[in-house]
């Protein structure tokens, strides 16, 4: 658990980046902090470290005042991961990933094993071992960067924008990468971002900061998107904060309607309506044709692939997509091997959420908020 | 003409004895090694320094640029008139000479090694860092690997230069290569001028093709792009969709535009290159 | 200080000399590194034998490439041409690397967006490239300014007057006043030369003056 109590930094020159934060960042957590540039979020992380020193107030680390402890062990104990990477441009890819263990007096062949071991984790194929930092696209580079602050097992990790270099579709991977290596390793994680979305995404608690290093809002992704605090995080969480709230809303129990299904090879005859569904032989949906303009057997390439389709255990924001893309208007609906349980229609779905009642509840990162 | 110079060359009786080619090439070297290593000793330290910690720039790039403009031969010159009456024997022309040919190899080397430190890439030097490294080990482990490029082209330009020099000291009497040249100017006896002047450029050719060979052993593949694995470096794309042949960046210049990257090269590899 | 107020004549006349023997090669340097440069850059195959051969010629000591060029020019060892081939050949070894470079640092968005605005390969050069590659090229141009200055000096070894002639005459009398002359006079000129590649690169450049960049 790492604690910051009235942690202020006034670099030499004036200007005040961190003033008087007080926030907990959780064992086994993702605490995001997201801001504007220049709201003090890498001083605050970097503050944890201790590679920035704070002008006033203390930063405990499981208790244990950081400012106490040698710096060299501080550091060890915390895995880094930044912006660029920050490889060593001379270390092959293995060496790279070997750097705190080799620091902390690990033999060669355990630390290669540890970097083989590593490698497999973040999804870098054992070709690149051998390789060196410039041989790497951007994407590949920061899988090393989080492989090498992962390296010694330190139960906790500082990010400092780690996906911000990398082009969306690559960041997206890394990022759902980096939520199922968190489901298994359950670090205690501090990750810095400007990026709403990325922080809504992967935090289990968001800590809003606006310049000037004030704390704005600590919540959870959706009572954050659901109870702004101010103007400014209304204005910082963005337009369809709504409709992105769904997203941590779990699915009532929807009106679901059975649908009549085809497989591929059938013919459409004696089939009325004017949208059919077609599965395969597990029942998992494959895409929808249209029996009337069907002659002869169903071919794969007839379908259409438009519509989402969303979990029966998911959260609303999916059967509501699911609804709205389909071409039939029904909305597909699986369960969670996949397979088919019937469709609903998108006012269904609103009347769903009209009736589940909006969490008004406090916010529980933070019991004195008002509920609002 | 070329017939002079090849019998000469080829003259065994040029070959042998104290004033014989082995010996003078030897002396040659001997003069140029020992103010390199002295050099180097004085001006790595000094420059990894520099970089480090960022201090005392403004004097180091004034000092190499200074340096840069004094002519060697006046220097020479002035130091052979001052010492030599304070010394005796051979002493009287070798120190004078050492000490010019190693206040002539600091500033390329120096400025290498600073500039080799203060581009490595801050990310890099950043991570260090952040994983807990003690100054001296960032200094150890990643700062002077990565600068190692850029401290062989400022020692190769030394080199170039002490080589170049040591020549000219022959004027003031020491031995080496540059007593053919000076020698033979005084007899005028061209073929052994021509001789004398060939083998020294072979013998500079050779000092710096074998610190290239030292360069290419001690210098990570990784700050090369010399790597064996297929598809190595990250080539600019020109607008016509040519490629950077030179896959040599910068060290530590993975992120670096492709400006400042030259300009680095501009700093490291162009400026310190300095005859005489 | 009597000495030179005695001399001043003769130093003004070895300092023409001077920078008619270091001026001259750095202006030949220049035009032809400009096209070797450019064809560096046009064919990357070209780049490393180029850069790589003339730094071989850079390797040749002064005072041996001051002896060798008569033998292949065919001129006689006293004659100044021997010298200005000779500060060329240096020049252009420093110069064809940095127009290279210099060229290669152009952004590539630049370039491309001169191409879509329909610059011929040869107008983009001269319209675009070039003038961004400026402040690069001067750089290198100052570097062999000033080196070419302190080289040319050798040259009195073998009896070319120019302000090297102070050193040799000096030792020969073991009086130290016309090299300390020498000595100031070569850095007078070296500064010089600097100051005028500054500000002409300063005149080619105004868009460097508006952002206050250096
Ligand atoms: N070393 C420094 N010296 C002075 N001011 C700094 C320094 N580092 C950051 N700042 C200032 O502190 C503020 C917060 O910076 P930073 O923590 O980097 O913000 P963020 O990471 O949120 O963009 C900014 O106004 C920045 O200009
Ligand atoms: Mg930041």
């Amino acid at each position: 658990m790492i604690v910051f109590d009235g942690v202020t930094k006034r670099y030499p020159g004036g200007t005040v980046a961190v003033d008087n934060l007080s926030l907990v960042a959780p064992n086994g957590k993702i605490t995001v902090l997201v801001g504007p540039s220049g709201c003090g979020k890498t001083t605050s992380l970097r503050m944890v470290n201790r590679m920035i020193r704070p002008t006033s107030g203390t930063i405990t680390l499981d208790g244990r005042d950081t400012a106490r402890m040698k710096e060299s062990d501080l550091r060890r104990g915390m895995g880094y991961v930044i912006q660029h990477a920050g490889l060593f441009p001379h270390r092959t890819v293995l060496e790279n990933i070997g750097t705190v263990p080799r620091l902390l007096g690990w033999d060669r062949r355990r630390t290669d094993a540890r970097a083989h071991e590593l490698m497999e984790q973040v999804g870098l194929d054992e070709v690149f071992a051998s390789r060196y930092p410039s041989q790497l696209s951007g994407g590949q580079q920061q899988r090393v960067g989080v492989a090498r602050a992962l390296a010694a097992d330190p139960p906790v990790l500082l990010m400092d924008e780690p996906f911000s270099a990398v082009d969306p579709v690559v960041r997206e991977q890394l990022q759902d990468e980096f939520l199922r290596l968190q489901d298994e390793l359950g670090k205690t994680i501090l990750f810095v971002t400007h990026d709403i979305d990325e922080a809504i995404k992967l935090g289990d608690q968001i800590a809003v900061l606006r310049v000037g290093g004030v704390l704005a809002q600590l919540a959870d992704p959706a009572y954050l998107l659901n109870h702004p605090v101010d103007d400014f995080v209304a204005d910082f969480v963005g337009r369809d904060r709504g409709y992105r709230a769904l997203s941590f809303q779990p699915t009532p129990r929807l009106p679901l309607r059975p649908e009549r299904t085809l497989l591929i090879g059938e013919t459409t005859q004696g089939v009325a309506q004017d949208w059919a569904l077609v599965v395969d032989d597990a029942n998992h949906p494959l895409g929808w044709v249209e029996p009337r303009r069907v002659t002869g057997e169903i071919r794969s390439e007839m379908l259409h692939r438009g519509g989402t389709v969303a979990r029966a255990s998911g959260p609303l924001r999916g059967a509501l997509d699911a609804a709205l893309s389909s071409p039939s208007r029904r909305g597909v609906i699986v369960d969670d091997s996949g397979s088919l349980v019937g469709t609903v229609q998108a006012h269904e779905v609103l009347n769903a959420i009209e009736e589940a009642a909006r969490p008004e509840v406090a916010d529980p990162t933070n019991p004195g908020a008002p509920a609002r | 003409m070329i017939n002079d110079v090849a019998s000469w060359l080829l003259d065994p009786a040029h070959w042998t004895g104290p004033d014989g080619v082995p010996a003078r090439t030897w002396e040659h070297i001997w003069y140029s090694g020992v103010s390199l290593l002295i050099a180097s000793l004085i001006a790595v330290p000094a420059g990894l320094l520099i970089g480090h910690t960022g201090r005392g720039r403004v004097v180091a790039v004034n000092l190499a640029g200074a340096a840069r403009a004094v002519p060697s031969l006046g220097l020479l010159f002035i130091m052979v008139l001052f010492l030599g009456p304070r010394l005796s024997g051979d002493a009287a022309s070798l120190w004078p000479s050492l000490i010019v040919l190693i206040v002539l190899a600091i500033p390329p080397i120096l400025s290498g090694a600073y500039a080799g430190v203060e581009g490595v890439d801050p990310a890099a030097r950043d991570a260090a860092r952040g994983m807990g490294m003690t100054g001296w080990e960032v200094l150890s482990r990643v700062e002077v690997p990565c600068a190692l490029p850029l401290i062989f082209s400022g020692l190769r330009s030394a080199a170039l230069q002490v080589v170049a020099t040591a020549t000219i000291a022959a004027i003031v009497g020491i031995g080496g290569l540059g007593r053919l040249l000076i020698d033979g100017q005084a007899i005028r006896d061209f073929p052994q001028m021509v001789s004398g002047a060939l083998l020294v450029a072979v013998l500079a050719l050779l000092v710096d093709l074998a610190l290239a060979g030292v360069q290419r052993y001690a210098v990570s593949p990784g700050l090369t792009g010399r790597t064996t694995t297929r598809g190595g470096g990250r080539a600019a794309t020109d607008a016509d969709g040519t490629t950077d042949a030179d896959g040599i960046p910068a060290p530590g210049a993975v992120f670096a535009g492709e400006k400042e990257l030259a300009v680095r090269r501009e700093a490291g590899k162009t400026e310190p290159r300095h005859n005489s | 200080m009597t000495w030179f107020l005695d001399h001043v004549q003769d130093v003004l006349d070895l300092a023409v000399q001077h920078v008619y023997l270091a001026g001259l090669p750095l202006v030949i340097g220049l035009l032809l590194a400009l096209p070797l440069g450019w064809l560096a850059r046009r064919y990357p195959g070209l780049y490393t034998p180029f850069t790589a051969g003339f730094g071989l010629l850079y390797t040749i000591p002064s005072l041996a490439l001051f002896i060798l060029l008569p033998g292949i020019l065919g001129t006689r060892i006293l004659d100044r041409s021997n010298v200005l081939v000779a500060m060329t050949v240096y020049t252009v070894a420093l110069l064809v690397r940095t127009v290279a470079d210099a060229l290669g640092a152009v952004p590539d968005d630049v370039k491309q967006a001169a191409t879509a605005m329909g610059f011929t390969r040869f107008r983009r050069f001269f319209a675009v490239e070039l003038p961004l590659a400026v402040p690069v090229i001067a750089a290198g141009m100052r570097v062999a300014a000033v080196s070419n200055v302190s080289i040319v000096s050798v040259a009195a070894v073998i009896g070319i007057p120019q302000l090297g002639l102070l050193f040799t005459d000096g030792f020969a009398r073991s009086f130290y006043d016309p090299i300390v002359v020498g000595l100031a006079a070569c850095f007078v000129l070296a500064l010089a030369f600097d100051l005028v590649i500054l500000a002409v690169a300063r005149l080619l450049t105004p868009w460097q003056r508006a952002g206050g960049a250096s």
